[in-house]
């Protein structure tokens, strides 16, 4: 990937329901947006957590799913050409001496930016972390929560827990190259594809794998090296050797990085002002969930009308020399000329 | 209004009383019981409400689904009767319901 930042009016923290209404009010205005996200595709919550099912609360849809409001929000934006980002999260935030920001994520990207529009919800989803003790002391040397190489886990005594798709995938992935490889699930059946779930009961059939029903219960090693897991199960517990851990739990929202770009926070939300939604740093602004301020209500219509007004201030920083004149859609030719519609 | 008790890990009680027709995790969350996190906010989406259910109730609660019972592949410590609190509403017949919150949400 180039190292060479990207240059943009606008770069946007979240391709979330709020994120994707703010490309279209600043797109209304002329702005241009680049989108950031950790997933793999648009909608935040609205797709990873629930998108079958219904919202009630979306004005003037009495009834939307998640996937359906995400993809009604990705046909109103169309007409404004936003660049998204995915599976990459942003690491860094820095102002630069001549006022711009400079945005970094863990994939080695950068973008310079005028202005930076943080709308991430309840923060990046990150891997769940079985809460037995000690586990943090084996992170990065026996415990994985994803799969970045493969070769990493060759020849390795694997143990793999989990019952959805991550787990089964990476169970039949991995069989081939791993030294031993035992899939620890609670109960015998499993959320994941029926065609995964085939496969691996044809590995463990063939003795390629082992199978063990039961759940974690203590890790056992020292000096960050695992040497084995005990596993509770219906007839007790049992101790199964591995170096190396792969517990596939799901995702969980975590604020991350956000803590750490200078902002003020309120309990781990980002404090702004009503009027501009603006952070305690100018030409950052945070909408959606993520924000606090007095009275805030964590609803995607609010997120919507906060978009709305930021986009107001982030045209002043944009273009500081433009008059603004206020247009509804309804009416003004040069906004529908804009949204493709005349 | 029907009394449901919630027991922490520690031992500590709380008699909350709630309205048919909520969740045993709404109840807890509007009398803030600790021990309840409920992320997802009721959507089934994530087993931060996860409690056991006592035995003497198990058959008045009834069993998850399979909705349900697939969330609570992503609980700590699942038993028998575990459940997820968002996923039982409250009705007359639960009045004096006891439940027990596991160690730690996850």
């Amino acid at each position: 990937m180039s190292n060479q930042p990207i240059e943009t009016d606008v770069v946007i923290v979240g391709a979330g329901p709020c994120g994707l209404f703010a490309v279209f009010e600043l797109g209304l205005l002329d702005i241009r947006c680049h989108l950031i996200d950790i997933l793999d595709r648009p909608g935040g919550q609205c797709t990873e957590l629930y998108p079958e099912k219904p919202i009630y609360d979306i004005p003037a849809y009495p009834i939307v799913s998640g996937q359906e409001l995400t993809d009604k929000l990705m046909e109103q934006i169309k007409p404004f050409e936003p660049e998204f980002h995915f599976n990459q999260r942003v690491d860094e935030l820095e102002r630069q001496p001549d006022g711009q920001f400079l945005v970094k994520t863990d994939d080695g990207q950068q973008f310079l930016s005028k202005v930076v529009v943080i709308a991430a919800g309840g923060g990046s989803f990150t891997p769940k972390r079985p809460p037995i003790d000690g586990i943090e002391a084996f992170e990065g040397t026996s415990v994985f929560y994803s799969v970045r190489r493969m070769s990493d886990f060759a020849g390795k005594d694997l143990l793999i827990v989990g019952g959805g798709d991550s787990a089964l995938d990476w169970t039949l992935n991995l069989a081939p190259i791993a030294n031993s490889l035992t899939l620890v699930h609670r109960r015998d059946k499993f959320r994941a594809a029926t065609d995964s779930v085939n496969k691996m009961l044809a590995l463990r059939e063939e003795g390629k794998i082992n199978f063990l029903m039961g759940q974690m219960s203590q890790l056992n090693g020292e000096n960050g090296q695992l040497e084995s897991v005990t596993i509770t199960g219906p007839d007790g517990d049992v101790d199964v050797k591995t170096n190396c851990l792969l517990p596939f739990f799901g995702l969980t929202m975590k604020l991350g990085p956000v803590a750490d770009w200078g902002l003020n926070l309120h309990e781990n939300l980002i404090s702004v002002d009503t009027e501009k939604f603006e952070t305690s740093e100018p030409g950052i602004f945070a909408v959606g969930d993520i924000n606090h301020y007095p009275g805030k209500l964590k609803l995607i219509l609010s997120g919507f009308h906060e978009a709305a007004l930021m986009a107001q201030k982030a045209n002043q920083i944009i273009y500081p020399d433009k008059k603004v004149i206020f247009q509804y859609t309804t009416s003004s030719s040069s906004l529908q000329k804009k949204l493709g519609v005349k | 209004m029907p009394k449901i008790t919630y027991i922490e890990f520690d031992g500590t009680a709380h008699d909350v009383e709630g309205d048919v027709g909520m969740t045993v995790m709404e109840v807890a969350r509007k009398a803030d019981v600790p021990g309840i996190e409920a992320e997802c906010g009721g959507a089934c989406s994530c087993a931060t409400c996860h409690v056991y259910i006592d035995e003497a109730w198990q058959s008045k609660t009834g069993s998850a689904e399979e909705m349900e019972e697939d969330m609570l592949d992503f609980a700590f410590d699942v038993r028998p009767n575990s459940r997820l609190s968002c996923q039982i509403k409250v009705t007359d017949e639960l009045d004096g319901l006891v439940v027990r919150l596991p160690e730690k949400q996850f």
